[in-house]
């Protein structure tokens, strides 16, 4: 991988670009197409490419692509595009800080603690796990309670056995395919628990992770109880009423030494918090414009720091769009400003980004809040599309089109998705 | 091996009292059943302190909370650990509280506790806007501080191993035994000689003075839970803050700890003496225990949770003596304010000890202090630019909630840490909002590494808290 030597690093770049996840190699090369000269991504790994690198399963690129891609071997596309376009490229090297007047401060061994001057920031810091300790599960402290997304580094990175026999609680993605790695691993699986009535992944995990390997899924069921000093012997479980607390009564004991928690993932803004950057609370990633700018001059965001993305192929979308702001800021151009807030209605959860135009084509990213099917997207009174179904641990896309705003005069505009009779009526 | 003196338990009495005795020529022994010292009730519980007003007067427990309140600050000058005067508050709601203030007022003043004041709600609103506006008076007390325990029973150790104490680890005391001569300490590792023995084994006390047949204490055991909440909240309040005690509970407390996060407890459940669970009632009653104080708390906010045990004696006092088995020394029952207790506690040791017949000779080479660690985050640009260039492995972070770089994990196992709590409790790295999901593989190699056995040999705490497991082997028929 060319690192940059220290005499390489200039004081001053274009753009520079936190994070070399999806996310930041794509907005390297979206802040290059759109005119920057001088861009620099920063990784705190020793090789860029995010989450992926340890994603060693297939199933990205579908979209981007058109073809099934392993983690690495996308991220290894999209590193070689980063290459062509001459990026420089800094790992091993952390962020610290990134002031208001988009003063960047790294750490490396390397370079040491210094100072790189930026015309436009990208953060791209991507997500960290929530832990056992966000949804505070009681019972002992014992070895053999980590993130599933830990589990999946120790395995896939590192060729170690988190524990042999697993409970998994949460129906994430990243439970899911490892529920499906710890067995091929030759570990037993006792089953996945979680807390919604729906699973949370995407359903092609649920059938290729769980089914195909006959792995309990038990839904509205959640650990109530750790147990074991050294290392975990075993959890209580217990189903849960429509107010998802524990009927505590019809709780169960599964035997294991190992359980993974895989409860979701939450926006990494520490640095955005730190710069003043306003956030969403419900996403709790920043507030994004239609070119994902912050309320930051010249600060954008994208991917995993802004909202959870199921799929790689959109965080890469969204991202070159982010990278081609931060160009095109750098360069001293500007596109015309939002006018329309888009405000999440009924049964939406979140809408990325938060405003658009009415002059050009947007892709809109939302979450549900519940399951439907069949159901309709509704956009304010100006456009309605029916969707098959909707459940809250896939995202869904919407491309808002120019035609569809006609003579529509800005302000907010609604985001609903409700039952299809509904809509007809 | 003939030691003087044999200390069963390094929490943060027995290394007080290990350290004392290095200042004299002897030979000492501090054994501790766990891998690391601390790891009982010394690292589990609120890291308080307490002013030198707050226990009984007339107890034993009253006798030393405002002497060893006062030597924290000479410790503090001699050894690197976390530790600030940052006063509490005792606030009350009514006036049976007020009146408590009151007592309190009186006997700390008797005591000579200096700096005792009545806040009006008024001040309280100035000093501490975010407290509950309910609070019909509170009584300050500047002298109270907070202390990282685990670091202050490190550095306490470590000094005291510098001046030649015998630390023996992974040693669980298992017999001893009454000789013409002293004692013989038998452990799952070995037999040992020893002059006097001192039995600071915490909740083990009783089983440990059972062994030779000396006064127990009848102890009981309460435990508390304890919460730690994200760094979001560094500030939110900036003193300890008690409730006045109700008949049935102590209250619940809101702590910023000396790293600045806040912690919010403890419980106080009888309990068994190894019970270490948090369980859903002590969250329900912690979170609305320290909402009556600070309403803006909520149990969203927690990122860690832990429990510790007291070991109770039957009156509830401290049970330091000497028994009916000369030579033999019991420090047991050491519940609340033992830590803050600890260094006068030793120094009463000594003394008892003296008074069984160990001779004291001053050891002129004594060296009072340690190497203070290299805390990466807390300085300033400056500085860390000097570090990184001195060391680039100071360069490159191992933990990225707390700004924990890899020098300072290498530095922590080479001063000794040998698990991944070892590491969390020396250098902070995994203890933050992440709780390790980022560090915790790094920390891994880097153990493994530098102490040259393999990753799958890395446990969390010792014994078999092994983090991952070797794979099942096949099984032949
Ligand atoms: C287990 C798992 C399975 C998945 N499976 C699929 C799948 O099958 N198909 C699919 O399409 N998608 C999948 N995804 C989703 C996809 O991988 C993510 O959406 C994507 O990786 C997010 O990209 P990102 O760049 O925002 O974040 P990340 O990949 O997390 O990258 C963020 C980068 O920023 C760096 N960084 C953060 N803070 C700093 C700092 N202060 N200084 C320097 N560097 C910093 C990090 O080291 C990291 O390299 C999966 C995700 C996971 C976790
Ligand atoms: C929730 C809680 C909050 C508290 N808050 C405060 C506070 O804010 N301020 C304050 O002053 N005090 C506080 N305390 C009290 C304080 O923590 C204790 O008084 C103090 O830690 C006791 O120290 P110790 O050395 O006696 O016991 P421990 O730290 O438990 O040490 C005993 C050691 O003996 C070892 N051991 C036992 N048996 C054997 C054996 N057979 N062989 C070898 N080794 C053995 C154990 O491994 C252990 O390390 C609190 C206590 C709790 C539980």
């Amino acid at each position: 991988m060319p690192d940059l030597q220290p005499w390489q690093l200039e004081r001053r770049y274009d753009v520079v670009v936190v994070g070399g996840g999806p996310a930041g190699l794509a907005a390297a090369v979206g802040a290059r197409e759109q005119g920057a000269e001088r861009v620099l991504i920063v990784d705190r790994e020793s090789e860029p490419g995010g989450i992926l690198q340890q994603c060693i399963h297939h199933g990205f690129g579908l979209h981007h692509f058109k073809e099934e891609l392993t983690g690495p071997a996308y991220a290894q596309r999209y590193l070689e595009r980063v290459l062509e376009h001459d990026v420089d490229i800094v790992t091993d090297a952390y962020v610290l800080d990134v002031d208001p007047t988009r003063r960047v401060s790294l750490l490396s061994g390397r370079h040491g603690r210094t100072e790189v001057d930026a015309g436009a920031v990208v953060l791209a810091m991507g997500a960290r796990e929530r832990t056992r300790e966000a949804i505070r599960i009681p019972g002992t402290r014992p070895a053999g309670v980590m993130t599933a997304g830990f589990a999946q580094k120790l395995v896939n990175m590192a060729g170690y056995l988190p524990g042999r026999r697993v409970a998994i609680l949460g129906s994430g993605d990243i439970g899911l395919i490892m529920a499906r790695r710890l067995m091929l691993e030759g570990a037993e699986v006792v089953g996945v628990f979680e807390l919604m009535p729906h699973a949370n992944g995407l359903t092609r995990n649920v059938v290729q992770c769980l089914h195909d390997f006959d792995i309990p899924l038990h839904l509205s069921t959640t650990v109530v109880r750790i147990h074991g000093h050294d290392r975990v012997d075993k959890v209580s479980v217990a189903p849960v009423d429509e107010a998802l607390r524990p009927r505590m009564a019809e709780a169960w004991e599964v035997p294991c030494d190992t359980l993974l928690v895989s409860i979701g993932l939450i926006p990494d803004n520490e640095l955005a918090r730190a710069l003043g950057v306003r956030l969403d609370p419900v996403t709790t990633g920043p507030v994004v414009t239609s070119t994902m700018e912050t309320s930051r001059d010249g600060v954008f965001a994208c991917g995993n720091t802004v909202h959870i993305h199921d799929l790689v192929d959109w965080v890469s979308q969204e991202s070159q769009l982010a990278g081609g702001g931060a160009g095109a800021f750098a360069s001293g151009r500007r596109s015309s400003a939002d006018n329309v807030r888009l405000v999440p209605g009924r049964n939406v959860r979140s809408c990325v980004p938060h405003t658009i135009t009415t002059d050009r084509e947007h892709t809109v990213f939302l979450r549900v809040t519940k399951s439907l099917a069949p159901c309709s997207l509704r956009l304010g009174e100006v456009y309605e599309r029916p969707l098959r179904y909707v459940v809250p641990g896939e995202m869904v896309t919407l491309k808002v089109r120019p035609r569809f705003l006609q003579g529509f005069h800005g302000g907010n505009l609604h985001v609903d998705v409700v039952p299809r009779e509904e809509a007809a009526a | 091996m003939r030691f003087d003196v044999a200390i069963v338990g390094a929490g943060v009495v027995g290394c007080a009292i290990a350290r004392e005795l290095t200042r004299y020529r002897l030979h000492v022994a501090l054994i501790d059943r766990e891998c690391e010292v601390g790891l009982g009730t010394s690292k589990a519980n609120s890291g308080i302190i307490h002013g030198g007003h707050r226990a009984h007067e007339g107890s034993y427990k009253g006798a030393t909370e405002w002497r060893g309140n006062q030597l924290w600050d000479e410790l503090a000058q001699d050894l690197p650990f976390g530790y600030s005067r940052i006063g509490d508050l005792t606030v009350a709601f009514d006036d049976g509280d007020i009146e408590h203030l009151h007592m309190l007022l009186d006997q700390g003043r008797r005591r000579g506790v200096s700096g005792l004041e009545l806040w009006e709600p008024e001040r309280l609103q100035r000093e501490e806007p975010n407290l509950s506006h309910d609070v019909k008076q509170a009584l300050h007390a500047p002298t109270s501080g907070v202390v990282n325990p685990y670091e202050a029973c490190f550095a306490l150790a470590e000094n005291a191993v510098r001046n030649g104490l015998t630390l023996l680890l992974e040693h669980t005391v298992s017999a001893i035994e009454r000789r013409d001569d002293g004692f013989t300490v038998t452990t799952d590792r070995g037999v040992l000689d020893a002059r006097f023995v001192v039995n600071a084994a915490g909740v083990h006390g009783d089983a440990v003075a059972r062994m030779v047949g000396a006064e127990e204490a009848g102890l009981r055991f309460r435990k508390g839970e304890e919460y730690l909440l994200d760094k979001r909240l560094v500030g939110f309040v900036t003193r300890v803050v008690f409730p006045c005690p109700s008949p049935t509970s102590k209250g619940i407390l809101v702590i910023p700890t000396y790293d600045g996060t806040l912690m919010v407890g403890p419980t106080a459940t009888w309990s068994e003496a190894t019970d270490l669970t948090t369980s859903a009632e002590g969250a329900r009653a912690v979170f609305e225990g320290a909402q009556r104080l600070a309403p803006g708390i909520s149990e969203g906010d927690c990122i860690a949770e832990f429990a510790g045990v007291r070991a109770v004696a039957a009156d509830e006092d401290f049970a330091i003596g000497t028994t009916r088995v000369p030579g033999f020394v019991n420090v047991i029952g050491i519940q609340s304010p033992g830590l803050t207790a600890a260094p006068a506690i030793a120094l009463d040791v000594v003394e008892l000890l003296q008074g069984e017949g160990l001779g004291l000779e001053h050891d002129d080479g004594f060296v009072p202090g340690i190497d203070a660690p290299i805390r990466f985050a807390q300085l300033d640009a400056e500085e860390q630019a000097r570090v990184v260039r001195g060391d680039p492995r100071f360069g490159r972070i191992a933990c990225r909630c707390e700004i924990v770089t890899e020098g300072e994990v290498l530095h922590a196992i080479e001063r000794g840490a040998r698990t991944m709590d070892g590491i969390k409790f020396r250098t902070r790295a995994g203890m933050g909002r992440c709780q390790g999901g980022f560090c915790a593989w790094r920390c891994m190699r880097l153990l493994a590494e530098t102490l040259d056995v393999e990753v799958s040999d890395v446990t969390k705490r010792g014994g078999a808290s092994w983090i991952t497991l070797p794979r099942l082997e096949v099984e032949h028929a």
